[in-house]
């Protein structure tokens, strides 16, 4: 059975609609990456996972539960990071492990759950004092000190600098090994290549594509093809590269002519996200 | 039990150390006792022949639940929500009820503190004899702070951000303190400042603390003062139901 089922959702905030309809189903130890702009929601749909907000129509199942209506025997399974850092400012690292581990029936140990996040040296440091990467990190601490089987990672690098959200992801990665099954959103593309195992494109409340980063950059999407006649570039977009390669290097040399600046690209994750995304 | 011991005692070290918050509701009412209390403390009340000592004491104590129960607790839930604390919180398997009770319980345990403090001060700077009617005491304690925490929480309802927090909730604290006559007695006050001093609830919080500390009465001979009090706890407690959230704003 799959750990999360979606279909059909939908959503909307007065006449705007959030959720179109989507659907898609993460298995057991996954690392799924939910991508998409700012306001494609992304965060609606993690919200309805988590519980936090009502849907208007399909399905959801986490743990084969519905989030809505779930009790507290579910929430000793699923753990979440939010989209904003939410700590208690005045609590040191170790003291607000230690807090929440106490919500739990069989809580991980506070102590192993400050070096899975890298914060050994800032243990007894308060929340207040920590750098915006180290709060992300506590987040996460607190999401993984009940142990959960699911966790919802909401934007977890977003506003990090470059140095923190590789920390994140090797955190990230950790999790992976640990058998978490986790749902993260992003809208950075390399993130989600780096993390995810799959990836759906979210945009405007709908999924525009789905898949393995490699699938989703393979196949389908067209090669572009960029040469110069004169001063004009021109460029091509062909799904049979090989042969429309041929046919224009095979006429330039009839013709006696350089193709200038002649080259050839596969669409990189970045470009197949910006051609689903386009308004 | 263990859970809400166990939240208790994170809430009791998590107002403690919000430095600001401990003095804006902890020791703002007793430096306003030693102050008020050396300036007028030893003149009388004609009417009555009583020092004016002990009735700035359970005025100050008045004053207490307000700031205590009612103002510090309700600035707190703002921010805590407005934070995400509280969104995250109820996503943990921790009851919502326990969380409630356990921070309920915590604003009760520093009201104590600080009314026990005010009463030792009284009794060693002022000559205020101790109070007789330390049972009736205490469950007016307890039914005040009750009342004026169900008040905070409902007010928290009708807050929107954090940052406007302090300035609303002072804004409906502070005159009703005055007005109900914690620092003065409102007898003297022209007629509009008493009419709105007879339907607030501090008004009849203070009268009640009066009767029990200055003139003994029992608890249930101020059975009038009570049910006021009490049916504010009961709006407080309706709005806090209807309008209570534990999600930010924006998300």
């Amino acid at each position: 059975m799959s750990t999360i089922v979606v279909r059909d959702l939908v959503k909307s905030y007065g006449s705007n609609e959030a959720l179109r309809g989507i659907g898609f189903t993460i298995e057991a130890g996954e690392v799924f990456g939910l991508l998409g702009p700012n306001g494609a929601g992304k965060t609606t749909t993690v919200e309805i996972l988590e519980g936090y907000r009502k849907r208007d129509g399909g399905t959801v199942e986490v743990l084969g539960a519905d989030p809505q209506t779930a009790g507290s025997a579910w929430r000793e399974q699923v753990g979440f990071v939010l989209q904003s850092s939410s700590l208690y400012p005045n609590l040191s690292v170790s003291e607000s492990l230690r807090l929440f581990a106490g919500y739990y029936a069989a809580p991980r140990d506070p102590d192993e759950v400050v070096e899975l996040i890298g914060l050994d040296e800032k243990r007894d440091a308060r929340a207040r004092t920590l750098s915006g990467g180290q709060k992300r990190r506590l987040d996460l601490g607190l999401a993984l000190v009940g142990d959960p089987t699911v966790l919802f990672l909401d934007e977890p690098t977003t506003g990090l600098d470059p140095g923190a959200r590789r920390a994140a992801w090797d955190t990230v990665r950790g999790l992976r090994a640990l058998g978490k099954t986790v749902l993260l959103t992003t809208h950075y593309l390399d993130e989600a290549e780096q993390l995810a195992d799959r990836v759906a494109v979210l945009t405007r409340g709908e999924i525009v594509s789905e898949g393995t980063p490699a699938e989703l950059t393979g196949g389908a999407v067209e090669t572009e093809i960029r040469y110069r006649v004169g001063s004009d570039e021109v460029v091509e977009r062909t799904s049979e590269p090989t042969r429309r390669l041929h046919e224009l290097t095979g006429e330039a040399l009839e013709r006696g002519e350089e193709l200038d600046a002649l080259e050839v690209r596969r669409p990189t994750l970045e470009d197949v996200y910006l051609e689903l995304t386009d308004e | 039990m263990k859970l809400l011991l166990h939240e208790f005692r994170a809430q009791q070290l998590l107002f403690w150390r919000n430095r600001e918050a401990a003095f804006f509701t902890f020791l703002l009412p007793v430096i306003f006792f030693l102050v008020f209390g050396s300036i007028y403390g030893n003149s009388t009340i004609t009417k009555e022949h009583l020092r004016a000592a002990p009735f700035l004491q359970a005025g100050m104590i008045g004053y207490g639940v307000a700031s205590t129960a009612f103002a510090g607790l309700a600035i707190s839930v703002v921010v805590r929500r407005e934070s995400g604390v509280l969104k995250r919180v109820r996503g943990t398997p921790l009851p919502p009820a326990v969380y409630v009770l356990a921070v309920l319980l915590s604003t009760f345990v520093v009201f104590l503190i600080e009314a026990t403090t005010i009463i030792v001060i009284g009794r060693v700077l002022f000559s205020v004899p101790l109070p007789d009617r330390l049972l009736s005491l205490f469950f007016a304690l307890v039914i005040g702070s009750a009342s004026f925490a169900a008040l905070g929480l409902g007010l928290t309802g009708f807050v929107r951000s954090a940052e406007g927090s302090s300035a609303v909730i002072n804004f409906v604290y502070l005159p009703m303190a005055l007005i109900s006559g914690t620092f003065f007695t409102p007898r003297d006050y022209p007629g509009f400042l008493r009419a709105i001093a007879d339907v607030l609830p501090l008004t009849y919080f203070t009268k009640l603390l009066r009767n029990v500390m200055v003139r003994d009465h029992h608890l249930w001979s101020e059975l009038g003062s009570l049910a006021v009090v009490a049916l504010w706890g009961v709006i407080g407690a309706i709005a806090a139901v209807y309008r209570f959230r534990w999600q930010p704003r924006d998300g």
